[in-house]
């Protein structure tokens, strides 16, 4: 690893400012994919500025929504009583994620930071779009079976890896950020992007910006929800795909419902035709069937991950009937 | 610029020489034949500029199995390497070093963490428990009792790491049944596949109420 200086900010202000004068500073909280990637030299900044002191590590509930501080840990939000309470399916998706050890360590704002596990961006023998701009994508073409069937483009294939982050896509999340111009909020579908000609950047920050926060809007998923989550083995896997479902059942009639999918796209996939589609109608496997079927709607595959067109719809059939069930 | 010389072996143990010691004096001498000469000569006090800079080192204070050290290390230092090769507590593995086996496992404040992902920088002040702080002289812990009873262990290179995850899942609550011991358990890889007789000797300690 290179060597780096390195300072603790003792404010998000100071925190922003002191990386503004930087050109390769990066900020750090939990660092378990920061200094991974800095092992592999694949991240190399000169400086870092830790912010684990900021006073951003709580979880409120206010009126009309919950804030999450953007450095309270993975396991302390999924094991937080009220989340497990009131946002079920956001205690699912992050006890699904990496290891007890990883969660202790982790952010919820380094969870949305994450890169991609795409063998391509990891193997710096490897061509990568991602890794380094106009280098080729190694993966089409090559082994991609953990590779993206949505909105994917010639330049990029690789997934987004967080499970957190496909259950905030669901909710409706919004994101809290600070930086160099001052503060403002981002939809949490927003936040993430699709690659494009440019899948070097991840997401819609800024320059320097820093997260300082999530809010989710309260609900009535409180019940029927689950994060059916499908990998190589049956924990401490990356998702080959995942699904997120949440229903308001009343009477045996969706008043309302969330889809979306990880392991698939870019950026957390959110099923909003499938999801209108289930609105008003009675709980059935057909039901469900005609929702993921308009939920593969438009997917491409690429050789090696040809199966997620197959496993993709069966698990939103599987997601929503156990979610239905609950 | 750091007029400090990097002080790592203030802590070396005064035990005798050993053949991991060897091994280490031997490594040293084979790294210092193949450092620049201009190197060598900063580090005689001729310092420049760059080099120093290069070489610096920051302050830390920590804890480590209730023993205080205050070092001087380079910011890139993992914990884990901290460890092994500033404190020579080579109890913890380094496995994978990328937070995908488990082997590096410690408790850092109480809280059970990955040493090869942690800048041990950002442990300022931090009580860190290894492997080597579990015993109180000859009596060893519970879960390394249970270990050794059950079986818990082939090759036996995963076991620090297994046993510091094993102790963190029952504080924390998640050992109430074979099931969610294995998921709790699921960031300690065991290549040997010992994982039954692991999940026996978790089970055996929480039953017991060994660690209240």
């Amino acid at each position: 690893m290179k060597n780096f200086q390195i300072i603790k900010a003792l404010s998000p202000n100071s925190a922003v400012s002191s990386i503004n004068k930087e050109n390769s500073a990066m900020f750090i909280a939990g660092g378990t994919n920061l200094v991974d990637l800095m092992k592999k030299n694949i991240a190399a900044p000169d400086k870092l500025v830790d912010i684990t002191s900021l006073d951003l590590k709580k979880i409120e509930f206010l009126s009309g929504k919950v804030s999450i501080g953007a450095l309270a840990k993975n396991s302390q939000v999924a094991e937080d009583k009220a989340i497990k309470e009131k946002h079920p399916l956001l205690a699912l998706a992050l006890a699904a994620g990496a290891s007890q050890q990883i969660r202790h360590m982790a952010t919820v704002g380094g969870n949305m930071l994450q890169r991609t596990r795409c063998s391509y961006f990891y193997n710096t023998d490897m061509p990568c779009n991602k890794r380094v701009p106009k280098s080729g994508c190694g993966a089409i073409g090559g082994s991609n079976r953990m590779s993206a069937i949505f909105g994917a483009s010639e330049s990029c294939i690789a997934v987004h890896p967080s499970d957190m982050c496909v259950a905030l896509a669901a909710l409706d999340a919004t994101v809290l950020v600070e930086g160099p111009k001052g503060k403002r909020q981002i939809k949490f579908t927003d936040f993430h992007r699709l690659p494009g000609n440019t899948p070097e950047k991840d997401n819609t920050l800024l320059d320097k910006e820093l997260i300082t926060s999530i809010e989710i809007p309260d609900n009535n998923f409180n019940k029927n929800v689950h994060y059916l989550k499908v990998r190589d083995r049956t924990s401490y896997a990356f998702a080959l795909v995942s699904v997120t479902a949440a229903l308001d059942i009343q009477n045996n009639t969706i008043s309302s419902a969330r889809l979306a999918m990880g392991g698939v796209a870019h950026k957390p996939w959110r099923l909003t035709e499938a999801e209108e589609f289930l609105k008003g109608k009675t709980v059935s496997e057909t039901t469900f069937r005609q929702a993921a079927n308009l939920a593969m709607k438009g997917a491409k595959s690429y050789g090696d991950n040809d199966f997620k067109l197959t496993l993709g719809p069966n698990a939103i059939v599987e997601a929503l009937t156990i979610a239905s069930s609950k | 610029m750091a007029s400090k010389k990097t002080n790592q072996s203030k802590e070396t143990e005064e035990n005798s020489s050993s053949r991991r010691d060897f091994i280490k004096k031997s490594g040293l001498l084979t790294a210092l034949a193949f450092t620049p000469p201009s190197l060598v000569m900063a580090s005689e006090n001729k310092w420049d500029e760059k080099i120093a800079e290069y070489l610096e080192t920051v302050p830390l204070s920590i804890e480590v199995n209730g023993k205080k050290h205050n070092l001087n290390i380079e910011p890139r230092t993992t914990l884990l390497d901290l460890l092994r090769e500033q404190l020579h507590l080579t109890g913890t593995k380094k496995g994978c070093d990328h937070g995908q086996c488990g082997a590096c496992t410690v408790h850092v404040n109480g809280t059970r963490i990955l040493s090869c992902l942690t800048l041990a920088t950002m442990q300022q002040n931090a009580q860190v428990t290894t492997i080597e702080g579990l015993s109180k002289g000859k009596k060893l812990h519970p879960m390394q009792e249970a270990f050794i009873k059950h079986d818990g262990f082939q090759c036996g290179y995963c076991t620090p790491g297994q046993i510091m995850s094993g102790i963190a899942c029952i504080k924390e609550g998640h050992a109430n049944s074979r099931e969610e011991i294995r998921e709790y358990m699921s960031g300690n890889i065991c290549r040997c596949g010992a994982y039954h007789n692991i999940v026996d000797a978790i089970t055996e300690v929480k039953e017991g109420g060994m660690l209240s």
